[in-house]
């Protein structure tokens, strides 16, 4: 296996984009990838892409080829792979891109995210979204993604005494971090009153606990580490990538406050690259719902189990803390297009292991963590990333 | 979804049908058929028994739902919770014929058939179990208690969350 290198990152706005096809987006993302990498499309050798529900989202399957043809390179037969793991598809599809790089099978490939979830009503997409959970015993009996996650914050907040108010500051993070964010699907900044007022979706867990609903896509170009510098002046490693699977239902975990995947991805991740929590400077973490952030916090080991909410609070987290998350704005607040938001943690903590983050930059930032997760964590994703001076 | 579809689970969802590793004893719901504690799987192929679970168990988490389900509009607010079975395995479920605000941690339920959604109203109509609180001091909840759960005329009757 050899070194596999980030060359090139492109992502578009994320948001509601009423005027944007997926077909657009997707192919916006990719090119721009390509721009920075400074490759040609004739040195490709395949694309791989993240998405997770084209099918019940478009009325379209089949959209890997689709979004080569529309990026032109139909003609040149290359090889394209749609890649599917719930929320956490885009980073799934991030690792199989890193495989066939590192196995050297392919030399250079695209990895792209895309999904477009405001071409249905908002309430045919919440039901997309819960299908990530497991449908015959969770979302039959009522259960909803946010629920599920609710019922994981109920039992955090019983064991461990976190409060509402703790939950509520992942959400004030992700909007301050957003306003910085030009591509952010929102780029208010809330207030705690304003979150912990919210209208409920499943208590304790209010609207803003929850991430929105969006479209977006985001690329980057991978490819052999050894002939990086022809591309970029500032090669970023991939230290790291690793993927782990647990029960589908949140009822037969071993754990509730803990998303064993999580645990098991982070280990394999911080052995591959052999470094520990300590050493990341900065990191993209799942904040689907809040309760979502601070487990992994916890699952990561950021922070002893039961700790998440008071030490976030802290600021330890926060811009100048020990180790800033969600720079971002994460998913609440930059926004969560299912399938592209794997492969934006990354673009994110590529600006940043460049120096080119602007003013959400975290001050030498060199090692990048980012996790990706599925559903209630039946998938999670880790990567680690290293600027290579 | 399809008839057949909810129709092949019904020995789960209306009298809570799991199954039982008869390698390590392990109980499982809905039943499986490896058993995920051997500590070699192979040993449990084809010694996965069927076993039914009582109902009975704990609240050991739950979320007041606003933002239903499909199908579950009608019901909103409604309650979720994982009960933790006297058995063993860990359910999601809804827990009725109590305020939401009465559900805590700890609470004492037992399953009880209802229904749980209609598609539209020309649509399958959906059964399976919820919960209710074990309230000595209410009838309905003690009748149920000392029943087995099971599909009948009168439980269909007072199908509603």
């Amino acid at each position: 296996m050899r070194e596999v290198a980030v060359l090139g990152i492109g992502q578009t706005k994320f948001g509601e984009l009423w005027d944007r096809s997926f077909r657009e987006i997707g192919i916006e993302a990719g090119l721009q990838s390509l721009v920075d990498a400074k490759l040609s499309s004739a040195d490709l050798g395949g694309l791989f892409l993240g998405n997770m529900a084209s099918g019940s989202l478009l009325e379209q399957e089949h959209i890997a080829p689709l979004i080569l043809d529309y990026a032109g390179l139909a003609g040149r037969h290359l090889p394209a792979v749609r890649v599917e793991g719930g929320g956490a598809s885009g980073a799934l599809a991030l690792h199989q891109g890193y495989l066939a790089v590192a196995s050297g099978h392919y030399d250079y490939v695209v990895v792209g995210g895309a999904e477009k979830l405001t071409d249905v009503p908002d309430q045919t997409a919440s039901q997309i979204i819960n299908s990530t959970a497991d449908h015959e015993w969770e979302v039959v009996f009522g259960a909803t993604l946010p629920a599920l996650w609710a019922l994981v914050a109920r039992r955090h907040m019983h064991l461990h005494g976190t409060t509402r108010e703790q939950l509520a500051r992942v959400a004030v993070h992700a909007h301050e971090m957003g306003s910085k964010n030009p591509n952010a699907h929102y780029r208010n900044r809330i207030t705690l009153a304003q979150v912990l007022g919210a209208g409920p979706v499943a208590e304790p867990l209010g609207v803003f606990d929850c991430a929105p609903s969006s479209d977006g896509a985001a690329a980057v170009v991978l490819g052999p580490l050894e002939t990086a510098r022809k591309h970029t002046d500032t090669p970023i490693r991939i230290a790291a990538s690793q993927v782990a699977c647990d029960t589908m239902a949140l009822q037969h975990r071993a754990e509730l406050t803990s998303v064993g995947a999580t645990v098991a991805a982070a280990d394999r991740a911080f052995r591959q690259a052999r470094r520990t929590p300590a050493d990341v400077h900065v990191a993209e973490i799942d904040d689907s719902y809040t309760i979502t952030a601070l487990v992994g916090l916890e699952d990561l080991g950021f922070v002893e189990r039961g700790k998440a909410g008071p030490e976030f609070a802290s600021g330890r987290f926060g811009p100048g803390g020990r180790t800033p998350i969600n720079t971002s704005g994460g998913l609440k607040a930059q926004g969560r297009p299912f399938g592209a938001v794997g492969v934006a943690q990354v673009v994110e903590l590529v600006r940043q292991l460049r120096g080119e983050a602007g003013e959400r930059q975290v001050a030498g930032a060199t090692l990048g963590l980012a996790q990706d997760l599925g559903g209630t964590g039946a998938t999670s994703v880790v990567h680690l990333l290293e600027r290579v001076n | 979804m399809s008839i057949a579809r909810f129709w092949r689970e019904t020995p789960r969802r209306y009298n809570l049908g799991g199954s039982k590793c008869t390698n390590c004893g392990t109980v499982y719901f809905p039943p499986r058929p490896v058993c995920p504690a051997c500590p070699r799987h192979r040993q449990s192929i084809e010694k996965m028994v069927p076993f039914q679970l009582t109902g009975k168990g704990e609240v050991i988490s739950f979320t007041v739902v606003h933002d239903p389900a499909e199908g579950f509009e009608m019901q909103v607010p409604y309650v979720v919770a994982l009960v933790k079975t006297d058995e063993g395995p860990i359910l999601t479920g809804q827990v009725v014929d109590v305020d939401p605000g009465g559900v805590t941690i700890g609470l004492r339920v037992h399953g009880t058939f209802r229904k749980l959604r209609e598609e539209g109203k020309a649509g399958v109509i959906h059964y399976g179990y919820k919960f209710a609180p074990d309230d000595p001091d209410d009838d309905r909840a003690a009748r149920a208690a000392a029943a087995p759960v099971r599909a009948d005329a009168s439980s269909q009757d007072r199908a509603t969350a």
